[in-house]
């Protein structure tokens, strides 16, 4: 979208002076002005969007260890049933997230959202540590009690899948 | 019975635009001026027919008539009546019928104050707008009809979401509603300028009072959006890079480009293609909003209706609408004229490149909501942009933004020099540049980046002050007469730009003192604890349960207290609705102008000392985000109230327009 | 000539993202198909929740065509489907079979004295090992089982009056005849 603007006001601006040798100056000064622009924009862009994109897995591909290591990302699936226990100090949660094949164990320090229920869906964010467990400095639960996050049941599906080609080729 | 009439209407509704999208265009081109004066007709027959629709949908949920679908997926008898008027346009089927309705409104508005007009432009934009409304009528009848019937009948409704059971909610869709369909009169305008090849001054002034309204609407939806999110949500915050929320600030950012390259070309004649081109992507942008809530491919936190068919449908009528209009702007376009000439340092460069970096914005914008779906539809995995990204984009696109809005307000039309540039606005670049280093260490910031961000954040916002003070003065320098005098003789233009821009310097000092002086806590806390945040001490007295109409509450007394004096009582609440069995988090907020207190509740943890998790803030300033958006509002109302938007404009039509041949002559000269 | 170009790029662009809309909205996962659709149901004999003694198999129902409804007291969105279950049981069509799944059966059965009990037979799976064999991953799920044994219809979430109409009636209707 940006791209395609901006060189329609690089139109406009070459249709302000047409003709004559100091008219082309001027436009090549505006294009090489443009171009500028919008390499500064894609830098930025780029940069910003190195650091702030986190990939989604499922439990899983945790367990396969395909995760990247020291960097955040979003594990998601169903809070296991009967598997949420609370540190003596309140505010620390430990529970595991489950795609029916395999579980992730997790922990966070803060308040849960309103949503945040066992055999519920849920993502959360965070990094691995040296034991496996998921140290989530976020977690987020959906706002509708119908619906689950299309990643999450994405996971679970692809857990299916597998368990169900298993069992076939038993 | 009710419900028929209201489908009924909506098929008459439906007809009735059909005529309006197709007689009078064919009436336009070949000028037959008895199918162009249909066009007013149609539009205020079909504004009654939906008024009537809306009223039939409205009566269906207060008497709670089970028997249509979307009353009972979205009401109870417990709710109460005013919920149960919000909720006919909480659902989709009714945000849908609201929006159609509004855009009805428009319709009639438009064929009401369009007497100066031309005949083939009302019509024209009439007849555009007539094509819109058809296409989401068939949309609503065919694949989200909010009067299909239920068989059997449920004896309960299954209430509505309780997020949205909030004074805000009543207002925010309406309101953003209002926004993003009054764009489509600024798109009517645009695209009945390419068909008729009319595009001049006159043009740029008949849809620019429009555009400001529509922009006014928008910007208090979101307000309303953002100041519900931010106390309903129980997480303090008031911009979450949401999906949803993005959809309606790309419409925003475009539409505010657009009514700034309105005023050129309304002043100077210039700009034309781009600004037809803005029309055409604001309004674009707003479908584009409703197709990315309304389909589910986005994955969001708000996430209310999810369907594929749905989906579809919106998308075929946004090929056409968008991809239509775009190829006719292709098209037509290199036939609505030259542009007039302007210097480098001129109030239009400047104009210029706070578009070009409004749309930048918006279309980085654009890029990281749609990034994700982009990776899944190629199969590169499943990602999520988070807040940082948008923030990092977003803050170094807005500091040059808000260095050239300074500069905009006070250079000359056509050529400045920098040397005058200078003489006007030194004071204001001093001032600024001494707020931003002095502030930060006067209130007691030593760290680099909290430094730097609470320089950039008061240079910015003491710049637009101070150079919206160096613009006035100059106005009224050479204006005879008492202060008083010379501030009549302002028009409201003026005073609308002013307030606006003031409004912008608010809202940045809101967000600066918000980031830069927040401080947040979550504690665990039992009855006779005491917390203390920002200098505020909150005082855990007790719990007891409540009972409202339609959910069980467990309510907790806090009292806010500072140097130990008893400032007042907190009830936050934790709220469990009947119907959906959800949990509900309200806040409670202490709320003043320098800061709010905020204090809401986690949950139980079962220690047998009845101890709960508890969130406290306190956000120096935030009531300024919202109070300058209002600002901004109020500036777009001035505008609009102009003197020169109230004459009849008759002999507007018939003048030459001046100022780009005037610009030719000069430049030969 | 090189101007009109330039004019056309805001269409191309648009027409890019469209194209990614329409990837995208196949993508929804609600659409993907359940991989156990054309495959024999798996097996299960478990406890009857109204006689606890007693041992229901899902063999007993070879040769009928039959609805299997993944429920629970502590799901919201069962409720949901409920009065649809309720009126359909009172046409006898089919057997209705709930699987009552991680529940306390004291639950399910106060619940159904409250909402209504549809099924012919409810089985109580309280550890959640046959809703596993059969891939549930939310409730309700309900399975659409013919003569032979093989499921031919999953309904992912609450049953809808649409989907009631337009196909789980149809089908049953079709499979009761063949």
């Amino acid at each position: 979208m940006s791209d395609g603007q901006e060189i329609t006001q690089g139109a406009e601006a070459a249709a302000v002076s047409p003709g004559g040798i100091k008219a082309r100056h001027k436009r090549f000064l505006w294009i090489v002005f443009g171009l500028a622009f919008f390499a500064a924009i894609v830098a930025l862009v780029l940069n910003a969007f190195g650091s702030s994109i986190t990939y989604f897995y499922s439990p899983t591909e945790v367990v396969q260890d395909k995760v990247p290591h020291g960097r955040a990302f979003r594990v998601g699936g169903m809070v296991e049933g009967g598997s949420v226990v609370r540190d003596s100090n309140g505010l620390t949660v430990y529970f595991r997230v489950t795609d029916t094949a395999e579980t992730v164990a997790v922990v966070y320090t803060g308040i849960l959202p309103d949503l945040f229920a066992e055999e519920k869906g849920v993502v959360a964010q965070g990094k691995l540590d040296e034991y496996g467990v998921f140290q989530a400095t976020q977690v987020l639960a959906k706002h509708d009690e119908n619906y689950v996050a299309p990643e999450v049941q994405a996971a679970l599906d692809e857990a299916h899948k597998n368990r169900a080609a298993q069992t076939l080729a038993q | 019975m009710i419900p028929e009439i209201g489908q009924f209407a909506l098929v008459l509704a439906a007809l009735l635009m059909i005529v309006q999208g197709t007689l009078p265009l064919v009436g336009a081109s070949k000028g037959i001026s008895a199918w162009m004066a249909l066009s007013r007709r149609t539009a205020q027959g079909a504004f009654f027919f939906l008024s009537l629709a809306l009223g039939c949908l409205i009566y269906s949920f207060i008497v709670n008539d089970f028997s249509v679908l979307n009353v009972a997926n979205n009401s109870n008898t417990k709710l109460p009546v005013i919920y149960r008027i919000a909720a006919s346009w909480g659902s989709h089927e009714g945000s849908i019928l609201m929006w159609v309705f509004m855009l009805g409104m428009w319709s009639c508005a438009v064929s009401i104050f369009s007497k100066h007009l031309p005949e083939e432009m009302t019509a024209r934009v009439l007849g555009v707008m007539g094509l819109v409304t058809t296409g989401l009528l068939f949309f609503m009848l065919l694949t989200s009809n909010p009067f299909d019937r239920i068989f059997p009948v449920p004896v309960e409704g299954r209430d509505l979401n309780p997020l949205l059971q909030d004074p805000g909610m009543i207002l925010h869709p309406p309101m953003l509603y209002m926004g993003y369909v009054g764009f489509s009169v600024a798109f009517a305008f645009a695209i009945a300028a390419l068909l008729g090849g009319r595009l001049d001054a006159t043009w740029a002034r008949w849809s620019r009072p429009w555009t400001t309204l529509a922009w006014c609407f928008l910007t208090v939806g979101i307000l309303i959006g953002s100041w519900w999110a931010y106390y309903e949500l129980g997480w303090g915050g008031w911009w979450f890079w949401d999906p949803v929320e993005n959809a309606s600030l790309m419409p925003w950012l475009v539409g505010t480009a657009l009514i700034h390259s309105l005023a050129v070309t309304e002043k100077r004649g210039t700009f034309k293609v781009w600004t037809v081109l803005l029309a055409i992507c604001t309004f674009s942008l707003s479908l584009l909003g409703t197709f990315l809530v309304r389909s589910g491919v986005l994955t969001s936190v708000h996430a209310f209706a999810v369907d594929p068919q749905r989906g579809m449908f919106i998308l075929a009528f946004l090929a056409l609408v968008i991809g239509g209009s775009l190829a006719l702007f292709a098209f037509r376009a290199p036939k609505v004229g030259t542009a007039g000439t302007f210097k480098f340092v001129s109030r239009e460069s400047a104009l210029l490149a706070n578009n070009v970096l409004l749309t930048v914005a918006c279309g980085t914008v654009l890029l990281g909501t749609l990034y994700p779906l982009f990776l899944d539809a190629l199969k590169l995995g499943k990602i999520s942009v988070g807040p940082p990204y948008f923030e990092a984009v977003f803050v170094p696109l807005m500091a040059p933004l808000v260095f050239l809005m300074g500069i905009g307000a006070v250079a000359r039309w056509k050529e400045a020099t920098l040397p005058d540039l200078w003489a006007r606005l030194r004071w204001a670049a001093v001032i600024s540049l001494v707020a931003a280093v002095a502030l930060p260490f006067i209130l007691g910031r030593t760290s680099p980046t909290s430094v730097a961000l609470l320089a950039l954040g008061f240079a910015m916002a003491f710049w637009i002050i101070t150079s919206a003070l160096a613009g006035f003065f100059d106005r009224v320098k050479h204006v005879e007469g008492s202060f008083g005098e010379k501030l009549k003789r302002q028009p409201r233009s003026f005073w609308g730009m002013f307030t606006a821009h003031i409004g912008v310097a608010v809202f940045i000092i809101g967000v600066t003192a918000v980031k830069g002086f927040e401080a947040e806590r979550d504690v665990r806390m039992m009855p006779g604890d005491s917390v203390s945040v920002g200098g505020y001490s909150f005082r855990f007295e007790g719990l007891e349960e409540r009972r409202g109409p339609n959910y069980n509450a467990t309510r907790g007394t806090f009292d806010l207290s500072k140097d130990g004096k008893s400032i007042r009582k907190l009830y936050p609440e934790k709220r469990i609705y009947f119907a959906h069995g959800m949990p509900m988090t309200e806040a409670a907020i202490d709320s003043g102008i320098f800061g709010d207190r905020y204090v809401s509740l986690g949950e139980p943890i079962n220690d047998g000392q009845q101890s709960w998790s508890v969130r406290v803030y306190h956000k120096p300033f935030v009531t300024w985000i919202w109070g300058g958006c209002i600002l901004m509002t109020l500036g777009g109302l001035l505008a609009i109230t102009d003197r020169r938007y109230r004459v009849s404009a008759r002999r507007d039509a018939a003048a030459p327009v001046l100022a780009p041949l005037e610009a030719v002559k000069l430049e030969k000269a | 000539m090189k101007k009109k170009l330039l004019l056309l790029i805001p269409l191309v662009v648009f027409f890019v993202l469209a194209g990614f809309f329409v990837v995208g909205l196949g993508l929804n996962p609600r659409e993907v198909p359940s991989p156990l659709i054309g495959k024999p149901a798996p097996t299960f004999a478990l406890p009857d929740l109204n006689e606890p003694e007693k041992t229901v198999t899902s063999k007993d129902f070879l040769g009928q065509v039959w609805l299997f409804n993944v429920w629970a007291s502590w799901c919201v969105s069962c409720r949901a489907e409920h009065p649809l279950l309720v009126a359909y049981a009172k046409t006898n069509e089919v057997a209705i079979v709930g699987l009552n799944y991680k529940d306390k059966p004291a639950d399910g059965k106060a619940w159904l004295r409250q909402y209504g009990d549809p099924y012919t037979v409810s089985v109580i799976d309280a550890d959640g090992r046959v809703g596993i064999d059969y891939g549930v991953y939310g409730v309700p799920e309900t399975f659409l089982i013919d003569k032979q044994g093989i499921i031919r219809y999953k309904q992912i979430g609450p049953i809808t009056e649409e989907a009631m109409r337009k196909t789980i009636i149809p089908m049953i209707k079709e499979l009761k005849q063949q």
